[in-house]
């Protein structure tokens, strides 16, 4: 069967954002940009599935600027087969990106689509559920396991008092938890090999979607720092701070 | 304008964070409803309608409602949700599953995890792991919203008095199918809604050794939590990690055994309004959070705490 795995270009998770003087945004001039790691726990759980004979082939999509390429080729040294990038230079939300990714499940038909749980940039954890609701395929969203059986899919997901169990029609939409595999390192030769795989670019005008939208940000901001604490010498001493000066326990 | 909120339940019994969503849904204003679907589930209607500031509770009880399988729920919430002016639940994992799939279909962009209502359509919430915080403000006809409980004070669960009216409908998609679950049992409180909470990481070498704070916890009647680190490693259950990308912790006291305080990390407990660091790494970024500090080996610093609380 055909997997479709999205992928998104975020700045670096080691990275410690600064936001702008002007609060139009966070400054990410400059910044290490890597893959979104959910979503490169998509791709190493699509790569898995073909490893194992299941899927046939592995198409790798992203939406976002011309540098994401870099994300894809990424995506293609990990064994994708292939990769589409809608290009555009707007930050889109999810709502708009799930609406370009349903163009593209449409024209590939894919039986799979593994997207990542949440981007760590804007922490919606929308894309998979709302491209879900748009083509009308069963979600198993924060999954740590997933097992093809046939023509249904059973997955574990990780919810808040433990892990429960779905069984999902095929075609359907698996949104990926941290727990569902260690993502694997792109070798020197795939990486030289990835360079010579298909990466189409298409723009959201050509797949018919309008991209608007009806969220405006009208500030960033810095949280609230914390006080800087103190150090205490002894757990008699801290038992008596907490005691006492914070009144906590 | 009327607000509609999502219980959270599990048939039986009310989800104490749907306190605290109804909390975020009266800064807004207007009427407030709250729906209550699952299966078998009146006595979770009859304790929504005692909620303090609550309207009405909708009730849709059907079969295919059971365990809030969103390919059957989400038609359900976005046909009601045309009457209203929002549609709000809380940002937990049914919140997150259920939510987006309503605001697709309702074709409306979706804000997730809000701490603050400024404005009826403007609200504050967290981005880049908690690292800057984004006003944003919406124009769509129908506003989805998922709210960050830890965000509001919930309100009283006693002294409301909605009508309960019964919602028809209830159709089984036939796209997913409930197989089962593993629920983690605990007597300890539930880590999000706990006064104190004590967390290990990294530093505790090994499941065995997390004894040495439940011990510590049981004495606080506090929740025990984990970095992602020793989720990682196999020491606790995922339920337990607390952070960006598990669960946002904001208790009175959070006790940091054995970790570094990774920005993932951070993001999950630094609204806490206490914040202890026991580390043996004097550099660890913990410390720079931290109120109180205790620098020295937590294997020798965690039994002495149990022994003088």
């Amino acid at each position: 069967m055909k997997v479709l795995v999205a992928v998104k270009r975020v700045v670096d998770y080691n990275v410690k954002v600064r936001v702008k003087a002007d609060h139009s945004g966070v400054d990410l001039a400059n910044v290490k940009m890597s893959m979104n790691p959910f979503c490169e726990i998509a791709v190493e759980e699509a790569v898995r599935l073909k490893e194992k004979g299941i899927a046939s082939e592995i198409v790798a999509v992203s939406v976002g600027p011309a540098q994401a390429q870099e994300q894809l080729r990424t995506a293609l040294a990990l064994g994708a087969d292939r990769a589409i990038l809608i290009e555009t230079d707007e930050e889109l939300g999810s709502l708009a990106v799930a609406k370009l990714l349903k163009a593209v499940v449409d024209k590939e038909q894919p039986q799979l689509v593994i997207t990542g749980k949440q981007a760590i940039d804007s922490d919606n954890n929308q894309t998979g559920q709302m491209l879900a609701a748009l083509t009308g395929y069963a979600q198993g969203t924060f999954a740590s396991k997933v097992e093809v059986a046939g023509d249904k899919l059973k997955v574990v997901r990780e919810i808040d008092g433990g892990l429960q169990t779905l069984e999902l029609a095929l075609p359907a939409i698996v949104t990926t938890d941290l727990r569902l595999n260690e993502p694997r390192y792109a070798s020197l030769p795939n990486i030289m090999k990835a360079k010579k795989k298909p990466l189409e670019t298409v723009k959201p005008a050509d797949l018919g979607v309008s991209v608007a939208s009806t969220l405006k940000t009208l500030k960033v901001e810095a949280p609230a720092e914390r006080q800087a604490g103190i150090k205490v010498g002894s757990v008699a001493e801290l038992v008596e701070k907490l005691k006492n000066e914070a009144k906590v326990i | 304008m009327a607000t509609l909120v999502i219980a959270e339940h599990d048939n039986a019994t009310l989800g104490a964070v749907t306190l605290n969503t109804v909390a975020a849904a009266q800064q807004i204003g207007g009427d407030l409803h709250v729906l209550v679907a699952g299966s078998g589930c009146s006595a979770v209607a009859e304790a929504a309608a005692k909620i303090a500031g609550v309207g009405r509770v909708l009730v849709a009880d059907h079969a295919a409602y059971a365990h809030q399988l969103p390919e059957n729920l989400a038609p359900l919430v976005a046909e009601l949700g045309r009457d209203y002016s929002h549609v709000l639940a809380a940002a937990t994992s049914a919140g997150k599953n259920l939510l987006p799939r309503v605001a697709a279909l309702l074709d409306v962009e979706q804000i997730s995890e809000i701490v603050k209502v400024l404005a009826p359509d403007t609200f504050q919430r967290p981005i880049y792991a908690g690292n800057a915080i984004a006003t944003v403000q919406s124009s769509a006809p129908i506003k989805v919203v998922s709210v960050r409980t830890t965000g509001f004070d919930a309100v009283a669960g006693e002294g409301g008095s909605a009508s309960i009216e019964a919602v028809k409908g209830g159709s089984d998609a036939g796209l997913s199918r409930f197989v089962g679950e593993e629920i983690a049992r605990s007597e300890r409180p539930e880590l999000t809604g706990a006064k104190i909470v004590v967390s290990g990481g990294r530093g505790m070498q090994s499941g065995d050794n997390f004894q040495l704070l439940y011990r510590v916890a049981d004495k606080l009647g506090a929740a025990v939590g984990a970095s992602r680190a020793a989720v990682d490693a196999g020491f606790v259950p995922n339920d337990m990690q607390v952070g960006q990308t598990g669960k946002i912790v904001a208790p009175q006291l959070y006790i940091a055994v054995g970790i570094s305080g990774a920005i993932q990390h951070l993001a999950g407990m630094k609204d806490s309004r206490v914040i202890v660091a026991i580390n043996k790494d004097e550099e660890a970024p913990i410390f720079q959070v931290a109120d109180y500090g205790l620098v020295g080996d937590l294997f020798e610093i965690v039994p002495e705490l149990e022994r003088q609380l």
